[in-house]
């Protein structure tokens, strides 16, 4: 905008310099409009990401005010029975919390252990190849899709439980948890290993030239340092098991009860969701509203994780 | 050394520090052991899970079962409509998340200023990658299918797995980035170069390895993802194709497909298993066969791009 008076000097000046400089500064100003316009939609496309959280909390919150109008919240939150679509209907999400909690804590129960053992044998022990060797064969087992572990709980592990415990049921909370667990595994055992890894080597040598075993050395040294690493991958393992819905809606059954006995069918939060979704409701209905009610509790209790998660990080950082 | 030990360490001390050195040593190779074992069990998983599903699913498995429609008959019943709608929906998700993220992926690492817009970015993103899948079948449900009234079509499905896969590309393309060394910047801005100049003549071509292995990856994980399009109310009953893209109605390109109801493999998987009958349990092991198949070969396509690269660059 200020190049106006400056051009109409120099034209008078001298003509041709003038025709010159105008053409550069033309070209000039159209690269910089071209700049400043493909970083204007970098910055859009960087922005999406913002808008697709916008959209999930207020799509969330505008059909759970709706549901929450008809449904006190006192009684979403006390009520022991989930039936929304009976004749009878209560709505105390406790019985489908009870469903996740019970799974997710047969999951970890299976993940952590196992995740953590396998964390520091590829960090501090296992010889070069094998760890060239395990961790792609890792990362394959987390690639493979939910719901043929889903499958794998209802047709094989489910059978093979049966033949020690006879009088479980087909649908139940603990075959889903353990092969949930199972799926878990490599999630912990990366991001662990990941952070066992980041300890600099100097910290092992002085252990070992203090006469320390390799356990020692690991288990009393590596570990702590890298215990804010640890405690993030247990958690992101929390928040996986919280939100799986394949596994847990194809073996844990669709039954909504109050129960914590992993022998016995329950259904969690995201398989509610999902057995709603395969019937045919009415957009606006009040078990349509269930459902987002139902995700509204899921995305806080994940988001709750993720704080801890982010706060573990920040408090037990170790600085080298 | 173990004949004459100086001083006061007497022959039982000796005995006895050997002992407890012995006990160590024995704690370490347990734990080894207990590490193999875990390794070995994850395996066993693995070899059983997939034997499972070739015992049950690989004598179904025929040019038939590829290319015929699901059927009520579970003997003639196929996966055609499903791999259709599964290639035509990863399309649409790869047309959108590839733009998207590898362009925030680029603004993150190239263009933003420090302030606060870019931190809310850089924690959304992070967030955003906690969220589970079901949530954003949610989001779908309400935005693109009632509000944008996309209904329950291949547009919809394509759209909620590309926001799904989103910072899987995002922190790909930012890692993939941030290996390249400085003085590769500079070098350009020294010849001349305006900022896209650099970035789309040096930036994104030595990035281009690192971003391709997480675009493959969030698309192996879209195509097995079961949850989102279930809440978006995808049909599971699905006996015909959509229109083809190519050469329908007089013009060379058309879009109706996007509009138009599918099915996808992992949806045509759980309509099997959720039957009772046991055949239908062999067609849902043989669909289960050919989803693990095309994701794992794509995560081996992945990590085989990743090695390989890793080799041959060095700055």
């Amino acid at each position: 905008m200020d190049s106006m008076p400056l051009k109409h000097s120099s034209q008078r000046l001298i003509e041709p310099i003038a025709d010159h400089r105008a053409g550069v500064w033309s070209i000039k100003l159209r690269r910089r409009l071209a700049e400043r316009g493909i970083e204007g939609l970098l910055l859009l496309a960087a922005l999406v990401s913002v808008f697709t959280t916008i959209a999930i909390v207020a799509i969330l919150l505008w059909e759970s005010i709706v549901f929450f109008r008809t449904v006190p919240l006192l009684d979403f939150l006390t009520d022991r029975q989930w039936t929304p679509l009976f004749d009878d209907a209560h709505f105390g999400i406790i019985a489908l919390l009870s469903g996740t909690l019970t799974t997710t804590v047969v999951a970890l129960l299976v993940a952590i252990p196992l995740g953590t053992v396998l964390a520091i044998y590829l960090s501090e022990f296992a010889p070069f190849r094998v760890r060239e060797l395990a961790k792609p064969f890792l990362e394959m087992l987390g690639g493979i899709p939910t719901i043929i572990y889903g499958y794998f709980a209802l047709l094989f592990v489910t059978p093979l439980l049966q033949r020690i415990y006879p009088d479980l049921p087909g649908f139940n909370m603990l075959s889903a948890g353990l092969v949930m667990g199972i799926m878990i595994v490599p999630y912990v055992s990366s991001l662990s290993e990941d952070a066992m890894r980041a300890v600099p080597m100097n910290m092992r040598e002085a252990s070992y030239a203090l006469g320390a075993t390799r356990l020692q050395t690991a288990l009393f040294v590596v570990t702590p340092a890298a215990l804010s690493g640890l405690a993030s991958s247990y958690i992101l393992g929390i928040s996986r098991a919280v939100g799986e819905t394949m596994v847990v809606a194809i073996a844990a059954g669709m039954q909504p009860s109050f129960t914590f006995n992993p022998l016995e069918p329950a259904a969690t939060i995201t398989a509610y969701i999902v057995q709603v979704a395969l019937g045919d409701l009415p957009h606006g209905s009040i078990g349509y509203q269930t459902i987002f009610a139902a995700g509204l509790t899921l995305l806080l209790i994940t988001l709750l994780f993720n704080i801890l998660g982010h706060f573990l990080r920040k408090r037990f950082r170790e600085v080298y | 050394m173990t004949e004459k030990l100086p001083g006061a360490v007497g022959d039982a001390q000796r005995r006895a520090l050997r002992r407890s050195i012995a006990r160590r040593k024995t704690w370490d190779w347990l734990f080894a052991l207990g590490g193999v074992l875990a390794l070995v069990l994850a395996l066993l998983v693995f070899a059983t899970l997939f034997g499972q599903m070739l015992k049950n699913g690989l004598p179904h498995l025929s040019w038939e079962f590829v290319s015929s429609f699901p059927s009520r008959r579970a003997s003639s019943a196929g996966i055609l409509s499903a791999w259709v709608g599964t290639t035509l929906v990863m399309l649409v998700t790869a047309v959108v998340a590839v733009p998207l993220g590898v362009g925030a992926g680029i603004y993150l690492e190239e263009y933003a200023p420090k302030n606060l817009l870019t931190d809310i970015i850089e924690i959304n993103v992070t967030n955003l990658a906690g969220v589970p899948s079901i949530i954003y079948g949610l989001l779908a449900l309400g935005l693109f299918v009632y509000q944008f009234g996309l209904g329950q079509s291949i547009a919809t499905a394509g759209l909620t797995l590309a926001l799904l896969i989103l910072p899987v590309v995002i922190v790909a393309t930012r890692e993939a980035i941030r290996t390249i060394p400085q003085n590769i910047r500079e070098g350009a801005y020294a010849c001349g170069a305006t900022q896209w100049q650099m970035v789309s003549q040096h930036i994104i071509p030595y990035s281009l390895p690192g971003i391709m292995t997480g675009v493959i990856i969030g698309l192996a994980r879209a195509i097995g993802e079961t949850a989102p399009i279930i809440t978006i109310g995808a049909l599971t009953f699905i006996a015909f194709l959509p229109p083809s893209p190519l050469g329908n109605s007089g013009h060379l390109i058309s879009f109706e497909w996007l509009a138009a109801p599918f099915t996808v493999m992992p949806i045509q998987m759980f309509n099997w298993i959720s039957r009772p009958e046991e055949a239908f349990q062999a067609n849902a092991a043989a669909a289960g066969l050919v989803l693990v198949v095309m994701t794992l070969s794509m995560n081996a396509v992945a990590i085989g791009i990743r090695y390989h690269f890793r080799k041959r660059i060095k700055w």
